[in-house]
């Protein structure tokens, strides 16, 4: 990141731009070319991952011929990936549907969760971090401290658990599954997805706010916020025009951090809560050895991941003058 | 409803009548009674594992539980187990075999709709079942099917089914969930039955919605109003969200939590016995299991008791090493149940002087719980003297890296309809599935005999000689017959267990019926 910040200090801004799209597309090439390896290092094939035990060679046969699976390796990568930069993202092997609908329909799931996620998340974890920073050693300071430090400690699927317990079993508030579909009208929606938002919430606000605390704090140390204090300005002041600026491009990174997380890596999350998320539906492809399906979830996944990380590096150039500046 | 007389009609049709009148050792139909006249309407919401995004409503690719519950509420078999186990009509009217098994003549009913309007015929039947036998299809029944030379229409609502050898239990292989009618040449992917349900969505792995078939043909079915079968392939999950209310109906209920759901009043258990059984076969063409004292030896090492009570959380009933199920007509009641004896153990082992370890591959994708049980099986094989060494495998690959590759692995085998079901696929030479290589041209003549046998009489001893042959002889340890465990809450009636098939034989979605 920091290496970024000296880059955008030399560049313009476009050509940064530009520069980060390309490298991201041959990354995104590297990344299909190891799901593909590493799929072929896995035991078992497609055919019989489908077949199962009922599978006889002469119903894997069949199906080999059917899917493609009697050609080398090397050219149905090659076809995968033709078919791809025509925008075709292929046909599921073990479903026989077409990817790009079910892709859709998952990434939308898993944006809706994530992006609720983040709407609480990210301004509670702010106000906490920057109360806690101005009221440091405070008694609420230290309570705040130790409740997000419990929250970041404890796995998901036992907090998950622990919330169907309380709010579904015991009080019945809540539904505990949150099977969404796409004809539910918003407001049930977001009634069904509450406690995965909760359970992620949980997870994710801890390490936001303390890293905003500490962002804060270190740079409150400094001696230009000292003077500034010291010339007479309010503490509100010193906050907004000195230290906040300074301080934006560390807290943004861990915000675009966590936000990468509740899209790629909430598969816990989803299952203990049956959510149809893209995470499940990568799992059922790996389970089926459905090549397609893992390649497409996986290109995804890095793509948001990439997207994040440009733009967290964006952010922070426009948070803090220092770097705006290029000659 | 079907009558008491024509069910009685359609199975001496088969000529195992005679062999119905045994005692069952449970009644599951208890459960039905005192419930009351069943009430329309309501909407219906079950938790179903084993579901996959890649799941297809062609029964050519049903695999699990989910599916074979989706599709069960969408389309009909010919005939049905019923809760005493025994064949039972529903797209087929009556049955019966003029040759003694050769061919099989079935006659269907003449009042059934599709759920587009059409009205089913014989050769929509006959396109069904012939859709699993083309060359080029990778069904899991494919094999079932392997004896018939054609399958016709020989009316206009009667279908013949000509064998290659005679099988005089091959109706029953009918009711296999993957016989389902679709209408002629129609896609069974669009879900077009003659079920009590009609499709409204199916979203793969997510959930599947159905609403109730206004024209069903069979008035006892199809109560509630819409089925939505929701994809919870997290055991938890299922269990919060029965307990919460979520949902209705759940299958597949973890033995550890069954004591706590046991004590709860607004839920209840289903308790479907002989569900499957657990297996660790021993490939009989290997050193040891070439040799009859190692297997003996072996048998007697293993403490079934011990697997049952620690692993199955006493779910399950004891086994004697025969892949033939108690609720059978034709279970060998008399053979005696092999004890654990580490003597008799250490004595066939030492007679067989097979030296060095013998590895035991388990995965849980044998059967849940293998790891466990394979160490279970260790220790109480070491009291004996014989040393098993276990070796964990990865569940990815199982069946194709370990099981019928290594040497002593575990597997596990649903019930099927018949006897003949198991021994032909498992157990005999050139069965797909024989897991454990028991090539023994005079016990594939015995199976072979059985199948043929018209006379019940005689083909009660051949399936006797048969069982006996394989408890005292075969190279696969048959430790235990594993019940299968669903769970409603208390205002869903109707569901009875189906012995051998759990979610009362994949059909408790429109036998169920909800209480106000």
């Amino acid at each position: 990141m920091v290496s970024a910040w000296i880059d955008a200090a030399r560049r313009p801004l476009p050509r940064l731009i530009g520069t980060r799209l390309a490298l991201s597309l041959l990354m995104l090439l590297v990344v299909s070319m190891l799901i593909f390896a590493g799929i072929q290092l896995l035991p078992g094939d497609a055919a019989s991952a489908i077949l199962g035990q009922s599978a006889t060679p002469a119903a894997r046969q069949q199906l080999e011929l059917r899917l493609g699976l009697d050609q080398p390796a090397l050219s149905r990568y090659l076809s995968w990936l033709g078919g791809m930069l025509r925008g075709d993202f292929g046909v599921s092997f073990s479903s026989g549907q077409p990817i790009a609908a079910a892709l859709a329909y998952r990434l939308n799931n898993t944006l809706f969760l994530a992006g609720c996620t983040a709407l609480i998340a990210v301004p509670l974890a702010l106000l906490i971090g920057l109360w806690s920073a101005l009221h440091r050693g405070s008694v609420l300071d230290r309570g705040l401290n130790a409740l997000t430090r419990a929250a970041v400690s404890l796995p998901e699927f036992f907090s998950g658990y622990l919330l169907i317990l309380v709010f579904a079993i015991w009080l019945g508030w809540l539904p505990s599954s949150a099977a969404v579909f796409g004809e539910m009208p918003l407001s049930t929606r977001l009634y069904f997805i509450a406690l995965p938002c909760f359970t992620l919430i949980l997870a994710v606000l801890g390490h936001m706010a303390n890293m905003t605390r500490a962002a804060l704090l270190a740079i409150q140390q400094e001696s230009y916020v000292e003077t500034a204090r010291l010339k007479g300005l309010s503490p509100w002041c010193v906050l907004r025009c000195h230290v906040l600026p300074n301080a934006w491009p560390p807290i943004i990174n861990v915000i675009m951090l966590n936000l990468a997380y509740l899209i790629v890596g909430v598969v816990i999350v989803e299952n203990v809560f049956v959510y149809p998320g893209l995470g499940q539906y990568m799992i059922d492809g790996i389970s089926k050895r459905d090549i397609p399906v893992i390649q497409a979830c996986g290109l995804v996944l890095a793509a948001v991941y990439i997207a994040l990380n440009l733009l967290a590096d964006l952010l922070s150039i426009l948070a803090n003058p220092r770097l705006r500046h290029v000659d | 409803m079907i009558s008491r007389r024509r069910f009685i009609e359609g199975v001496s049709a088969m000529g195992i009548g005679a062999a119905l009148g045994t005692s069952l050792p449970f009644s599951s139909a208890q459960a039905s009674q005192g419930e009351g006249e069943p009430k329309k309407g309501g909407h219906l919401i079950v938790g179903i594992d084993n579901a996959s995004s890649s799941d297809r409503l062609d029964p050519a690719f049903w695999f699990e539980t989910y599916m074979y519950f989706v599709g069960s509420q969408l389309f009909n078999n010919l005939l049905e187990i019923d809760e005493n186990g025994a064949l039972v009509p529903s797209l087929a009217r009556a049955w019966e075999s003029p040759d003694r098994g050769r061919s099989w003549v079935i006659d269907l009913r003449e009042d059934v709709l599709f759920h587009d309007g059409r009205k089913l015929t014989a050769s929509d039947v006959v396109y069904s079942l012939n859709y699993h036998r083309t060359p080029d299809s990778s069904s899991p029944v494919k094999v079932y099917l392997d004896p018939v030379t054609a399958i016709e229409a020989t009316g206009s609502h009667q279908v013949t089914i000509s064998l290659a050898t005679p099988d005089v239990d091959f109706i029953s292989l009918l009711a296999s969930v993957h016989f389902v009618v679709t209408a002629e040449n129609e896609d069974f992917a669009k879900g077009i039955g003659t079920g009590a349900f009609i499709l409204e969505n199916f979203q793969p792995g997510v959930r599947t919605l159905v609403r109730r078939n206004p024209d069903h043909w069979n008035p006892a079915r199809g109560h509630v109003d819409s089925v939505e079968t929701l994809a919870m392939n997290d055991a938890t999950a299922r269990v919060a969200a029965l307990v919460s209310g979520s949902v209705q109906l759940i299958n597949r209920v973890e033995k550890r939590v069954v004591g706590r759901l046991e004590s709860m009043p607004n839920i209840r258990l289903l308790r479907t016995r002989d569900s499957q059984i657990f297996t660790l076969p021993g490939l009989s063409n290997q050193a040891p299991f070439d040799n009859l004292d190692a297997r003996l030896a072996l048998k007697y090492a293993i403490d079934r008791q011990q697997i049952i009570d620690n692993v199955l959380g006493g779910y399950a009933s004891l086994g004697n090493d025969n892949p033939v199920f108690p609720s059978n007509a034709y279970f060998a009641a008399d053979l005696p149940q092999r004890p654990y004896d580490p003597d008799r153990a250490r004595f066939h082992w030492q007679k067989a002087g097979f030296s060095g370890p013998l590895r035991l591959s388990a995965a849980d994708a044998g059967f849940p719980g293998s790891i466990d049980a394979a160490q279970l099986y260790q220790q109480s094989a070491r009291r004996a003297g014989i040393e098993l060494q276990v070796e964990r495998v990865p569940d990815d690959g199982y069946w194709e890296n370990v099981w019928r590759k290594h040497v002593f692995v575990t597997s596990n085998w649903s019930n099927r309809p018949s006897a003949d079901g198991l021994l032909s696929m498992v157990f005999t030479s050139g069965a797909a599935w024989n897991e454990s290589f028991w090539q023994v041209p005079s016990f594939d003549a015995l199976v072979s005999a059985a199948r043929g046998e018209a006379d019940e009489q005689r083909r009660r001893q051949l399936y006797h000689d048969i069982q006996e042959v394989l408890v005292n002889q075969s190279s696969t340890i048959i430790p235990l017959y594993a019940d299968s465990l669903d769970a409603s809450s208390a205002r869903v009636k109707g569901i009875t267990a189906t012995p051998g098939f759990p979610l009362s034989g994949n059909r408790a979605a429109e036998k169920a019926w909800l209480e106000a």
